[in-house]
This record gives C-alpha cells, structure tokens and sequence, in this order.
C-alpha cells in the first residue's frame, strides 16, 4: 500500500484544541498519504475521538493551534459540510436516528449534494436505487434497511454498517473511522471490517480511531500510532498494536517521559510519519 | 377602576352577540333539541367570557377574537365545487366523505357508498328522522357545556352537523372524511360557524374517522367545534384530527370521548393552522381495560397562537394511556400544551405514560408545557416527561458531515421531528399529503 511517492492527503501540523476552556489536542502531528491505513490508539480520554471531530469540523471544539492540510488546502477554514463535500467524512461512534427520513431518500439527498459539488451526474430516485443496491451489498446490508428510517430502530452493528454504506456511497479521499467497531459482535465487524477493506483504494485513505487491537486483525494498518494525554507519543508498524494488546499503555508513558527528559518536551511527540518503520 | 368593573358585562354581552337567534328559541328541529339549544344559550349568556386570568387560559390570550364583529354564516352553503376540494379529497375516503361548507351541509360534494348495513353516515339534521332517539341520548351528552363557553355557544346554534353511527360488531373498511370547509373570503364579513360531530360505535365495532378543519382562503373567520364520541364495549375507534385553517382564523375545538369497558380509542390530532388556536380534548374511561393513545403535533410560526389541553381520566381499573405531544414553533409564535391524567380512587393498575416535545426554532418563540399528574389509586404505573430544546449540535454536526448545508440539515431535522407524529396517521394518502405541506411550510419558514 505505501509509496514513498504517493500523493500526501493529510498533513496535521502541531494541532491543539479545546473544548470548553479545556486543552484536549496538544500538539499533533501526523502525515497521511494516499493507499495508507493509519490506526491511532489510546486509552480513553487521551484525545482520539477529540481528533477525529476536529478534523470533521464539530462547532463544540475549538482549535488553539496548529494547522491542518488537506490536499494541499486549509482545512479548518472550511465549514463542516464543505469538508465533507471536500472529501472528508467521519463514519461516528454514535450515529444519530432521524425519524421520518427513509435512508434511501436520506442517501440520495448526501450523494446528490455531493455530486452537485463534483460537478457530477445527480441521479433521480429510480437511477439511485440501482446504484445503491450495488453498494448494499459492500456492506451485506439487506435492501429492506433502504426503506426504514435512518437509523431508527437499528441494532449497534446496523448503525455501523450504515455509516460504512454512506462511505461507500459519498467515497471520500479521506475516511475517518471513529471507534467503528465499539460494540460490535464477531459477524458484524467482520462485515464492516470487511466494506471498510473494499472501499480501499491506492486514491483512498483511512484513519481508525480504535481502542481495541481486534479491528486491526481485519484491517491491517501501515501505521498505529498511540495518543496519550493529547499528544502522539509512538508511532509503529502493525507489530505495536500487539505489543500494546500484551503490555498495556503504561510502559510508552514512561519511555515518553523518558525521551521528553532527554530532548525536552517539545519534538519528541511522535512526528507521525516521521520515524515509523512500516511493516 | 370603572373600566375593570366594567369589565364582566363586556364580557356576557360578547357571547351573547355572538348567539343572538337562539335566544328566539326558533331553531329547527324536534323540542328536545329546542330545549337543549335553549339550555346551551342559558349558559352562554351566563358564563363569563375566558380571559388570561383563568388558571385554565393563563396562556391564551383571545383579546384579537373579542375585538372582531362576526355574522353567523348563512344556511345556504356558496358555490363550492367538487374542483375547489380536490387537494383535500382522499381517495380512500372517496366513498365515504361528508362535507360542510362554512358549517352547512354540502350534500353535492358528500359521498356515502358501499358501506355496509350497518355504518350510518348523514348529517344530523337528516338523521333526527330516522334516529332520533339515539341522537337523543347522546347529543351533548359527554360534554359539560355547563362550564365550557365555547361548547356552550355551539351546543346553542346546533342546528346541523355530521353524524356516525356504527352498529354492533360491523367493521367500517374505509375512513369516514368528515371534511369542514370553511371559504374563508378575505373581502366578506368574517363568519362564525359552528361544526358538530357525533359519533357512536357500537359494542364490538371498529372505524377510522378523519375530522378535518381546511380553508379555500385565508381571509378570517370563527371556528367553534364540538366533537362527540362514544365507544361501545370492546369497539375500536382511531380519530385523527386535523386543523389546518386560514392562518387570520380563530379555532376552538372541544372534543370528548368516552370509553366502555375494553374499548380502543387512537387519536391524532394535528395543527398547523389558524391565527389563534385552542383545543380541548377530555378522554374518559369509564370502563375497565379501556385503552387510549394520543398523538399531537402542533407546527406553528409566524405570530400564531396554538393551544391544546387535554384530560386523560381513568375512572375504572387496568386501563392504559399513551400520550405524545409535540409542538414546534418559530418566528413569534406561541404553542401551549398541557396535559391532565387523572387516576380515580377504583382505578387500580392503571399505566399511563406521557411525554411532551417542544422544539423552539427562534429567540421569539414561545412554548408553555404543563403535565398534570392526579393519582388518587395506590397501585398505578404513571410517568410523564417534558422536554423543551433547540435543534441539537450534534443531529446538525452528523448532518453538515454529510455535506448538507446547516439550512437543508436544520429543514430535516424539524422535518424529522415532525414526521414521527404525522407517521403514524393510518391513511396513507394523508400522510404523503401531509407530509408534503410539512416540507413545504418548513421551507416557508426559513
């Protein structure tokens, strides 16, 4: 997946954020290139859905510091919703229900939106319907879920293969996937593991925000990096998840505190790209 | 302070304008219905005009309603044509449709087809030929007009209206449309009419009704309704309610259930119309295992005025209620809920649940919400919840991160909000029109 040529997508320069007053973000940095798969890693409260909000544009945080380029442009001086028409979406932890809105019509409403902003081909209802059920199938979604409200009523995993069905309907450059696989049994991370892997193009790229190692098994990232207290702390191959599913987090905080000691605060917080060694 | 002890006799003289023939006694009819009418007009001269210092109309002002001169509307309905009602004829209904004009029956535009023997259908005053004696047992029966101005004055002009009767065990299979066209001219004198329903299902039978206040213009003009249903042992009745009138009319409505033993009542009462607004519903179970669910939505804007009271009484054991109500309301307009649930002494084992939603779309907006809870039994499930909020970051966040705009995410979402309620209206080409109007007025509105 990884090409030393490949385009860069995103560039985080040293960003930090708040919210209410309180600093979460503290200074990240991080690379991402077209065809990578980055996984970023923490316990909770160490900033990782924060992270993934910010880059969506949330109103409720307020950016400190830093910048973020996206394809070469300033991403925050964009509304959310020109991010998203930009190419950026965020598949959510929790996904919000609007009743009354079938999710076929909810669809169709995003991708034609999207593609007015592409300058693409709007499809009326009967053209969308034979686009969609092709990506049904992506995430073995049963056509009937088209006719029901968003995400009314659906199951935790029914939620989850919904957000990866509108990936794969909007096809953003840049998929940020926050805690998708939280709650998920076997079956159903295997499934959106699995949407999420098909989507994946050498165009594409993907960055999980995940808690756990056991998405990682379906979706091998080129990148993990660890965040801990609103910074990057490491950066590693894939082998560093299972390094921190066997020892914990605790032992890179005491390297950290290690390094930070030794070359002072500032350069030592994981320069994403910077130092990995990909698998 | 002259002025203020004035002030009652203003009052009495305003309703007693607005029933001057009835004090003639002259109305048409058998005498019981003459003495009923007379009663009514007894009570209109004596009851006190409602005004914000009564607990019950704290937060509806109708000082707009007194300032206006009303002439009651003529016998003859006007010239109205099968063409004019089209957008308010359900095809569902198109065999079953009753329709007045201005509060006159419209026997030109009503239909009655192809129901079995036993659903009646007919205006009132036809049907005082052939059913008299159970008009008679019934008309004004379940109201307290006694204390209710409003149902008192239209109890005083009853002189037509629309009347159900569904016999033992039949099953009504399509909807009755009792449609209430009011022509709303903006160059006339406003008019006053006064709507009239009566029904009655059987024991063991089942129909829907569709109660539907509409308007060809948007001129003003005076609604004052009055709905009677009675529900048989073990009948099943689903009402919806619609009020989408003139937006510089005045509406009030009082409507009454009561309930058998066993009894299934669904009401969905929905407004979007009217400059001011007012609707009264008392539900009363008065046998046991009685079941009710209420839905209201109230969508207003502007400087509308949208106030809706209603009493759920359990009388008797193991009944059970479900009771949602939402109000939206933007620009300067004012939506009032309040909702009493009375559990009696004997009845035991009664759930009853109620919620109220409010979504507040402007800073001028205005919603008051009151649940009331009165228990008086010991063994009882009863919860009640109000909620009072602005469209929520994060539905907007998750919409704009789809790439819709923050007007397109904030016309869904009310939209949404909205759609819940009018969703579960069981005719389908209601709801595809409703629905329709609910994206065309969130859209006006922004």
């Amino acid at each position: 997946m990884i090409s030393s040529n490949s385009k860069v997508i995103l560039e985080v320069r040293n960003l930090s954020a708040s919210v209410a007053g309180i600093e979460i973000l503290k200074g990240i940095n991080l690379t991402v290139r077209s065809g990578e798969v980055h996984a970023i890693m923490g316990p909770n409260g160490s900033g990782k859905s924060t992270f993934s909000k910010v880059l969506a544009g949330h109103p409720g945080y307020t950016v400190t510091g830093g910048e973020v380029l996206f394809e070469g442009q300033n991403l925050l001086d964009l509304p959310p919703e020109e991010r998203a028409r930009n190419g950026v979406f965020l598949a959510f932890q929790y996904p919000i229900e609007i009743p009354g809105v079938s999710n076929s019509a909810f669809l169709r409403l995003t991708y034609n939106t999207q593609q007015a902003h592409r300058g693409g081909e709007e499809l009326d209802p009967l053209e969308f319907n034979d686009f969609i059920q092709e990506k049904c199938k992506i995430v073995e979604m049963d056509p009937s879920f088209l006719d029901r409200s968003v995400n009314e009523g659906f199951s935790g995993g029914e939620k989850k293969r919904n957000e990866i069905l509108q990936m794969a309907v909007l096809d953003p450059r840049l998929a940020i996937l926050d805690e998708t696989d939280s709650g998920l049994d076997i079956d159903a991370l295997r499934i959106v593991a699995s949407g999420v892997n098909k989507l994946m193009t050498p165009d594409n790229a993907v960055i999980m925000v995940t808690h756990y190692q056991r998405l990682l098994n379906y979706i091998t990232p080129d990148f993990v990096h660890v965040m801990r207290r609103g910074r990057i702390i490491k950066t590693g191959g894939k082998e560093l998840a299972l390094e921190l599913e066997t020892r914990g987090y605790d032992w890179l905080d005491d390297e950290h505190q290690r390094a930070s000691d030794a070359h002072g605060s500032a350069s030592a917080a994981g320069a994403g790209r910077a130092g990995a060694t990909p698998a | 302070m002259s002025a203020v002890m004035k002030a009652p006799d203003v009052r009495d003289a305003y309703l007693a304008s607005l029933a001057p023939e009835v004090n003639l006694l002259a109305g048409p009819g058998p005498d019981w219905l003459n003495a009923l009418r007379a009663a009514a007009a007894a009570c209109v001269n004596s009851l006190p005009y409602p005004t914000t210092h009564d607990e019950e109309w704290r937060f509806t002002d109708f000082g707009l309603l007194r300032k206006t001169v009303f002439a009651s509307a003529a016998d003859i309905s006007p010239e109205v044509s099968l063409t004019d009602i089209a957008p308010f004829v359900l095809p569902e209904s198109e065999k079953s449709r009753l329709v007045f004009i201005n509060g006159s029956y419209a026997p030109h535009l009503s239909v009655c087809a192809g129901l079995p023997q036993g659903v009646v259908m007919s205006n009132l005053a036809a049907g005082l030929s052939s059913h008299d004696a159970v008009i008679r047992a019934h008309l004004a029966q379940q109201l307290d007009f006694h204390n209710e101005a409003f149902a008192a004055l239209n109890t005083s002009h009853i002189r037509d209206g629309a009347l159900v009767l569904i016999a033992k065990d039949t099953v009504c299979p399509a909807p009755i449309h009792l449609l209430f066209i009011a022509t709303g001219e903006t160059a006339s004198t406003p008019q006053a009419s006064y709507p009239r329903c009566l029904i009655i299902a059987e024991a063991g039978s089942t129909c829907a009704l569709i109660e539907d206040y509409v308007c060809l213009n948007q001129g003003v003009y005076f609604t004052d309704a009055v709905c009677e249903i009675t529900l048989g042992e073990n009948t099943a009745v689903e009402h919806t309610r619609l009020q989408r009138e003139s937006l510089s009319a005045f509406h009030m409505a009082y409507g009454a259930v009561a309930l058998a033993r066993g009894s299934n009542y669904t009401a969905h009462n929905i407004t979007f119309g009217a400059r001011i607004s007012r609707h009264d519903l008392r539900i009363t179970q008065n046998g046991e295992a009685a079941q009710c669910t209420l839905n209201g939505l109230a969508l207003i804007a502007g400087r509308q005025v949208a106030d809706t009271h209603t009493v759920m009484d359990h009388a008797k054991p193991n009944g059970q209620s479900t009771q949602l109500h939402k109000c939206i309301a933007d620009g300067g307009a004012h939506a009032v809920f309040n909702g009493k649930i009375f559990v009696r002494k004997d009845a035991q084992h009664t759930h009853a649940a109620q919620q109220s939603r409010n979504l507040l779309l402007s800073n001028k907006a205005r919603i008051d919400t009151k649940p009331q809870l009165e228990i008086f039994a010991d063994d009882v499930k009863c919860a009640h919840g109000a909620t009072v909020s602005q469209l929520e970051m994060e539905e907007m966040f998750y919409l704009n991160s789809r790439g819709l705009s923050p007007l397109t995410a904030r016309n869904l979402l009310i939209y949404a909000f909205a759609e819940e309620i009018v969703d579960r209206i069981p005719v389908t080409s209601l709801v595809k029109q409703l629905s329709k109007t609910l994206s065309e007025q969130i859209l006006e509105h922004t």
